[in-house]
């Protein structure tokens, strides 16, 4: 009766015969494709060095201002304003200024990325039963397996750096994204696409012109969820060589120095309140202009 | 009876069957075998939406359809534009078959021959009250200019009273301004053909009423094949020139509304009609007596004319006030067309199971 108390598994070789099984399959497909991989990835990788470099070498003011004017013109709201552009002041008197812009730079390409990746997925999904019974699952694995897991095959594949470190980030942050734009798209009154039908509507123009535009507040909250993952993965990105607030948090837990991880904790709180308020009020104000 | 003219029919339906569920023409089979609705849903799971429709509407009229909610109304609307496909049967539009259409053709018949208004509006609310009206127009592409887009909606919405209301947007107005607007933009396509699902269903009885008499100026003006469907007789009698009847699916009368009041071809149309003011409904002319009939005694001293398109309410106010010595008919141009007998105006207001027989043969004798 040892099978009940002591779980029947496989042998300690057996496990270890499949472990290594699967590590060399996929070290073999990394040496193969590897390279060639990477070459892929080179566009993005050379925009991502190019906006790092743009926003650190732009003057800090005209960075700030910036920043005022996009939070002005999405909120309307002069306290959001106020907000953004103090904590900007302050990560910049306390030095942590160069990494910020690094931090920025990443989300920005993550996001896009998740945008453009996400929004046909999330289309497709709305449109077909069979496509989100297909997707809806990997959507769930992608969002609770611990992103510690997927890195590995990432940096096996890529190495270290920024292109694996986005890549990490945009699988973390994209589910919400093709998530909420299915929900957004398929929440569209039945009535009102009828009466598109009945007008004479073609597919194309019934997406562009009704079933994306009343999805839009959906989507925007998508987006919203999007950015703040994508902030939330940013030391987890530095441990692979992703430059920004992440790494001085990091070396800070390694050397037990409080302050510093402190200090960069709070910037990067302060980034992800700002995208958060500026974000979420625009697509507020998205929703005011169609429902009451 | 009226309404079978020299005219060809505007849109003909032959044998229409709809069947929902995985195999509909395996149920159909079923169906045409002689299973019920009921026992299709019982035993099947299939539920049978309509069966052998046969229907013809003229062209420039009313065509009402009216049945109990379940009984197939919606569903074969939605057919004339096929934003249903039909299991089995023929939609003829203005001769042509609509099922053959390709998918550029029925665009196309979208587009410029058919509109529909619907019982919850159904505007876009991310469109100004002017999109909406230029949605159907829009949709066409490049063919109209941007300022005749803008003078057609400005018509359009002058015509429903909703002048200078262009830039709102659909949640801003009541029910009844929604519904002008979705009239508008049916219109403003000059389709000739307008579908109406339970259009006024969703509006208070007073606006009701109003959108009632708005829609039947603006036909009295455009002349378009209106098919309109209702739960409501007093609406159907009011608007419609032909009342057809559907029951779990099938159709079981087809007439004006005198065909309906007077000759029900069963119970479930009675039960429709029992509550009906008749001498509202009802036409003058249904109950004169033909001019070749006229009674010898005719005290001709303090006469009084009617026109016979004129209710028998109507009527009888016009009676009681000017007490006349006897009663005419005339027809739109004042010529005389008929005779009232005050035997029989007095049997419409009292009238029992009796007096149904010679409403019939009265009836039978002005037809
Ligand atoms: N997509 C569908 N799938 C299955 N059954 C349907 C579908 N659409 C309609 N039905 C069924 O077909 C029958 C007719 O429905 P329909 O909507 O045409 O009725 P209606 O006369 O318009 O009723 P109401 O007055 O409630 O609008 C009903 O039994 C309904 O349940
Ligand atoms: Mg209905």
């Amino acid at each position: 009766m040892d099978w009940l108390t002591e779980f029947p598994a496989l042998s300690y070789d057996a496990l270890r015969e499949i472990n290594k099984a699967v590590d060399t399959t996929f070290r073999d497909f990394s040496r193969e494709y590897g390279s060639s991989i990477e070459q892929f990835f080179d566009p993005l990788l050379q925009f991502l060095v190019w906006l790092e470099q743009l926003l650190i070498t732009t003057p800090w003011p005209i960075i700030i201002g910036l920043v005022a004017l996009v939070s002005w013109f999405a909120s309307r709201n002069y306290k959001i304003v106020l907000g953004a552009t103090i904590s900007l002041l302050l990560i910049g008197i306390f030095g942590m200024w160069e990494n910020t812009m690094s931090t920025l730079s990443i989300i920005t390409v993550c996001t896009l990325l998740s945008i453009l990746l996400g929004l046909p997925i999330g289309i497709l999904m709305a449109h077909s039963n069979r496509a989100q019974s297909f997707i809806t699952p990997i959507l769930d694995v992608m969002q609770t397996m611990p992103s510690f897991v997927y890195l590995i095959p990432v940096v096996m594949l890529l190495g270290i750096g920024k292109v694996p470190g986005v890549i990490a980030v945009v699988i973390y942050a994209i589910p919400p994204m093709i998530r909420l734009t299915n929900l957004g798209i398929r929440h569209v009154d039945k009535a009102v696409l009828e009466a598109a039908e009945a007008f004479g509507s073609t597919y194309w123009q019934k997406l562009r012109q009704v079933q994306l535009p009343l999805a839009l507040p959906s989507i925007f909250a998508g987006i919203n969820q999007t950015i703040m993952m994508s902030l939330s993965m940013v030391v987890i990105a530095s441990m692979i060589g992703v430059k920004g607030l992440g790494q001085p948090v990091l070396k800070a837990i390694t050397n037990q120095y409080f302050a510093m991880g402190l200090f960069n904790g709070l910037a990067i709180v302060a980034l992800a309140i700002i995208f958060d308020r500026v974000s979420q009020s625009y697509g507020k104000r998205l929703q005011g202009q169609h429902n009451a | 009876m009226s309404n079978i003219t020299d005219t060809p029919p505007k849109l003909v339906v032959e044998g229409l069957y709809k069947i929902f569920g995985k195999h509909p023409q395996q149920a159909l089979q079923w169906v045409k075998e002689g299973m019920n609705k009921q026992e299709l849903l019982d035993q099947k799971h299939h539920v049978l939406g309509l069966q052998d429709i046969n229907l013809s509407i003229q062209p420039r009229s009313i065509e009402v359809i009216m049945g109990l909610s379940g009984s197939g109304k919606s569903t074969l609307i939605r057919h004339f534009n096929r934003l249903l496909e039909p299991t089995a049967g023929k939609i003829l539009l203005d001769g042509e078959d609509i099922l053959t259409f390709n998918q550029r053709q029925l665009r196309e018949m979208r587009l410029h021959k058919i509109a529909m208004v619907f019982q919850k509006f159904a505007l876009m609310p991310h469109l100004t009250i002017a999109e909406n009206v230029q949605y159907g127009l829009k949709l066409r592409g490049s063919s109209l200019k941007e300022a005749d887009l803008q003078e057609r909606c400005t018509y359009w919405l002058e015509r429903v009273g909703l002048k200078g209301m262009e830039q709102h947007y659909p949640r801003q107005l009541s029910g009844g301004m929604q519904q002008r607007v979705g009239l508008a933009r049916a219109l403003a396509t000059d389709a000739d053909i307008l579908l109406m699902d339970e259009a006024f269903s969703a509006l208070d009885p007073l606006i009701r009423t109003d959108m009632q008499d708005m829609l039947l100026s603006l036909q009295q003006e455009l002349n378009k094949t209106i098919i309109f469907i209702t739960h409501d007789l007093d609406e159907a009698l009011r608007i419609g020139d032909s009342i057809a009847i559907l029951r779990d699916g099938a159709l079981i009368q087809q007439g004006n509304a005198q065909d309906i009041l007077l000759n029900p071809v069963d119970a479930y149309v009675r039960r429709f009609v029992a509550d009906v003011n008749r001498t509202r409904v009802l036409k003058v002319k249904t109950i004169m007596q033909g001019m070749n009939a006229l009674p010898t005694d005719i005290d001709d001293s303090r006469p009084m004319t009617v026109k016979g398109s004129r209710s028998v309410e109507y009527l009888l106010n016009k009676t009681i006030l000017q007490n006349p010595s006897a009663i005419w008919v005339v027809n739109n141009k004042g010529e005389r067309i008929g005779y009232i007998d005050r035997a029989i105006l007095a049997n419409t207001i009292g009238r029992d199971e009796e007096a149904d027989q010679d409403w019939e043969g009265l009836w039978a004798a002005s037809a």
